[in-house]
Parts: structure tokens; C-alpha cells; sequence
């Protein structure tokens, strides 16, 4: 493929090439979509330990003594709630209300934020945070060539990263700097599988010491077809799937990550908004898998899926699609159009998939 | 299966398909190309028997977690057995993509079609090209 010859590399690419990874294009950068297959290493996360390489994801540093008030202009949670080595969610809106992206920020001191974007936004975001930084002494930074980034997840992960960190790893929605495999690396308690684990922000040319000390520990390598798969289960959106600028936190169901009052852009267009519909999760009660863009009729009216998969632990279509408001609530029957076959399905609460009763 | 095969007493189309003539009825499947590229198959949906097929049509969908595929018919014909075993077990046709993954067998309308088909050289020089 010609188009080959344009895409970016992880500093991890060789080590994907040698464990037999299929690498595809994926937001510019050539990425490992799966290595033994993608059942095989979703299973591997909910039962014991991957690592996902998913260093395309973006960074913005930003400093200042106004870098908390010109997030908390930007972002539409509550940055003055985040505590030094905290992390938060929230997402990065227009004028309208139209989400520009979703982002977790960690707190690294009183006036040092690192907010990771993801790759096929980053470049936009970066411009958003820098054309909004006028009027604030704060310095918006692109930090993401500084960094290369693992997630390990699944049960036993944070144990396997213990084992070769020097240092206490922080709690769940913590962040520390804690030398991992001899190198200096902030780990984040984050992720987006549902699983313990980490999130682990490697200086580049370290990146390599840290992956081969992990497979030294037994931790499968996974790829971005069972990160997909994984956040599915537990409802995880998705941006360009689950969020875009077409649509508003407040139908995706990220109400609760919008602090209206802190003034935030966006807060204006948001107030007193009704939406129409609404983000739901569904699975399949017969037969089929739904897929993006399939139509989804209910008795109130008609909508759209925007993620769709088999789900390796439920063994059932599942999905999350925009629905009208009055057909959201949990056991709804739908029936979704897959290529012209009407499948049957019903709303479902989220998560799809939960370790107490599944597992 | 992990290592690449394709049998010498199959025929073969440029969409990644196979044909095991038997007489004036055939059976079909795809390749071992076509599930490596696919990755596990996790579900077949197939046409019901007595429906007729075109020779390069579409007549079937695979799907792996990821993706979905057409499965297009290297023969023209009527459907007259379906492999109902895929239903459950899908995966059959990435173990055994010439044997228990077989997909449909076909009373073929017009058997000079065959000729239209590669033989086992012809689709290995075809896969060798990179397409």
C-alpha cells in the first residue's frame, strides 16, 4: 500500500511486527489491530493481563499560573476539583455544544496539566486549546512527541507492573511518577476496558525496555481490535463512533462530566438543552452483529447505531446507537436493519458486560 | 488452520472463493487466504436452499468480531444444501476452510462455467502478485 509510506510508528513497531501483529492505518499511524486474535486477547484482559500500545494518542502540556482557570474555560468538568496527581474526564466542546473530543487531564502540580487526546483529534485540539489560550498567562504545549504510551489491563495487570516498578503505582484515577523497567515514567490509574490496570506514559526511546519487560512477566500483547471490543462491553464511548461534533455531551449520556456553572464554552449552548435522543447500549436477542451507520427503528420513532460488535464474553451482538429519549429506557424492544435484515434487539442497562454476574 | 494450503482438486475465483465439482453439483467455500485475512469468523449468514446464485454475486456474509465480508459464488446455480453446522460453529470455516467449513452446495445451471475458474497454480501465481 502506498498510503503506507505517509503513516507514523509507534517506537514499538518492530516489537509488534516480531509478535505477528496485523498492523493497519489507523488515524495516520500504522497500528497493530491484532496479534493472535482479537477473542483470544479480549479474553486475555478480562482474565489476566494485556498490553496495548496506543502511543498514537496525543498530549498537550499545559502550565502557567492560569492553566486551572483556562482549563476550567475549555473543559467542561470541574478542573478546580482535580487534586494534584488527580485525573478527570471530560470532554472539549464548541460554541454549540458539538463535542470536539473527550479527554482525560492529569493534575502533575498546582499549575502543570497533561491532557491526552486522541490521535485523529489531536491536531484540532491542540489549535482549540491554543486559540482559546488568549487572555490567559498559560503556556499550551504539544507534548506528544515526549511521549509514548501503554495501557496494561486485566486483573492481574497492576501486579505485573508492581513487580517491575520501582515505587508505589498510584490508585485508581491517581497519577505518579514511578520508574518502570529502569525508566522514568508517569503512570496514570486509567484505562478503558473496565478492568484494574494502568496507563503508562514512557519517554520514547524507553518504550522498548518497559514492552519487553512486560512480556518477561507474561502479559499478552493486545491489540486495537480488542481495545474496541473491551470498551464496548463496559460502554466506553468512542470518539467517532459514540461522539462527534454533531452531537452533545448531554444526549452521548456525559451530563455528568459537564459542570455547567463553571462557564466552560459550550455551558451556554448546553443550559436547559432537551435532547431528543438519546445514547443507549442494546444487545442482540437473536441472531446477528450490528455494525456503525445500521438504521434502528423503535415504536417512538427511529436511530442510528454508532458502535457494534460480537461481544467476546456475552457471545452476542451488542452495541450503543442514538434512540429517542422515550425509547432509552432499559428492555425496549428495536429492531436494528443490518444490510437490509431486521435483527432483533433490546435496550440494556450499562455496562453491557459486569465481572459480578458474568464473570 | 496456521499453515496455508489449497488443495489441488478445487477451483478457484479471483474473490478468494473455491468450487469442488461433483458431477453437475458443487460445493463452496473460501479460501485459506480469505479467513487469514478475515481473522476467526464468529458468524455465517446464509441463503436459504432453493434460492439461486450468480457466477461472481454475492451470496453469503461472513463476519469476524471486526468485519463483515461477501462471500461471492465462483458458480452460477440453485442452493440446495446450506452448511447448517456454521451456525453454531462458525470458526469451522478458519479450522477447515475445504472441509467442515464448507458453505453451500449448488446445482450448478451451467457447468462450461467452470472453465472460467483457476486451477490451483493459476490462484497460488494470483495470490504470489499480491492481490
Amino acid at each position: 500500500m502506498s498510503a503506507a509510506a505517509t503513516l507514523r510508528r509507534t517506537p514499538l513497531f518492530e516489537r509488534h511486527e516480531r509478535a505477528g501483529a496485523r498492523l493497519v492505518p489507523f488515524a495516520g499511524w500504522e497500528m497493530p489491530v491484532q496479534y493472535e486474535g482479537i477473542r483470544q486477547e479480549h479474553v486475555a484482559v478480562r482474565t489476566g493481563a494485556g498490553v496495548f500500545d496506543v502511543s498514537h494518542m496525543g498530549e498537550i502540556e499545559t502550565s502557567g499560573p492560569q492553566a486551572e482557570d483556562f482549563l476550567q474555560r475549555v473543559l467542561s468538568n470541574d478542573v478546580t476539583r482535580m487534586p494534584e496527581r488527580g485525573a478527570q474526564y471530560s470532554v472539549l466542546c464548541r460554541e454549540d455544544g458539538g463535542v470536539l473530543d473527550d479527554l482525560f487531564t492529569y493534575r502533575l502540580g498546582p499549575d502543570r496539566f497533561l491532557t491526552v487526546t486522541n490521535a485523529s483529534n489531536h491536531e484540532k485540539d491542540l489549535a482549540w486549546f491554543q486559540e482559546h489560550s488568549g487572555g490567559f498567562d498559560v503556556e499550551v504545549a504539544d507534548a506528544h512527541e515526549r511521549w509514548a504510551m501503554l495501557a496494561v489491563q486485566g486483573p492481574v495487570a497492576r501486579a505485573a507492573v508492581e513487580r517491575i516498578a520501582e515505587g508505589e503505582l498510584p490508585e485508581r484515577m491517581r497519577t505518579a511518577e514511578v520508574r518502570v523497567a529502569g525508566v522514568d515514567c508517569l503512570v496514570c490509574g486509567t484505562g478503558y476496558t473496565g478492568e484494574e490496570g494502568v496507563e503508562i506514559l514512557i519517554p520514547p526511546d524507553g518504550a522498548t525496555a518497559v514492552w519487553d519487560a512486560l512480556m518477561e512477566q507474561g502479559v499478552s500483547p493486545a491489540g486495537l481490535g480488542a481495545r474496541d471490543t473491551l470498551r464496548l462491553e463496559v460502554c466506553f464511548h468512542l470518539y467517532g463512533n459514540d461522539l462527534s461534533e454533531d452531537r452533545n455531551p448531554f444526549e452521548a449520556g456525559l451530563a455528568w462530566c459537564c459542570k455547567l456553572d463553571t462557564g466552560f464554552v459550550g455551558s451556554d449552548a448546553l443550559r436547559g438543552l432537551e435532547p431528543e435522543q438519546t445514547l443507549v447500549p442494546f444487545a442482540f436477542t437473536g441472531p446477528g452483529i450490528p455494525r456503525q451507520g445500521n438504521p434502528v427503528h423503535t415504536e417512538h420513532g427511529d436511530g442510528v447505531v454508532t458502535s457494534g460488535t460480537l461481544s467476546p464474553c456475552l457471545e452476542l451482538g451488542i452495541g450503543m446507537g442514538y434512540v429517542p429519549v422515550a425509547a432509552a429506557t432499559p428492555e425496549t424492544k428495536l429492531t436494528v436493519d443490518v444490510r437490509g435484515k431486521p435483527r432483533a434487539a433490546e435496550v440494556r442497562e450499562k455496562p453491557l458486560y459486569r465481572k459480578e454476574t458474568s464473570g | 488452520m496456521a499453515e496455508a494450503s489449497y488443495p489441488e482438486d478445487l477451483k478457484y475465483h479471483a474473490e478468494h472463493d473455491w468450487a469442488r465439482i461433483e458431477g453437475d453439483q458443487a460445493t463452496f467455500g473460501i479460501t485459506w487466504y480469505a479467513q487469514d485475512a478475515l481473522g476467526e469468523v464468529v458468524f455465517f449468514d446464509p441463503p436459504e436452499v432453493g434460492t439461486s446464485v450468480t457466477k461472481d454475486g454475492a451470496y453469503a456474509e461472513v463476519e469476524s468480531v471486526k468485519a463483515v465480508s461477501d462471500v461471492f459464488a465462483p458458480l452460477s446455480g440453485e442452493i440446495v444444501e446450506v452448511n447448517e453446522a456454521l451456525e453454531e460453529s462458525p470458526e469451522k470455516v478458519n479450522h477447515d476452510p475445504y472441509g467442515d467449513g464448507w458453505m453451500v452446495k449448488v446445482r450448478l445451471l451451467d457447468p462450461s462455467e467452470v472453465d472460467q475458474l483457476m486451477d490451483v497454480g493459476t490462484y497460488k501465481e494470483l495470490l504470489q502478485s499480491g492481490s
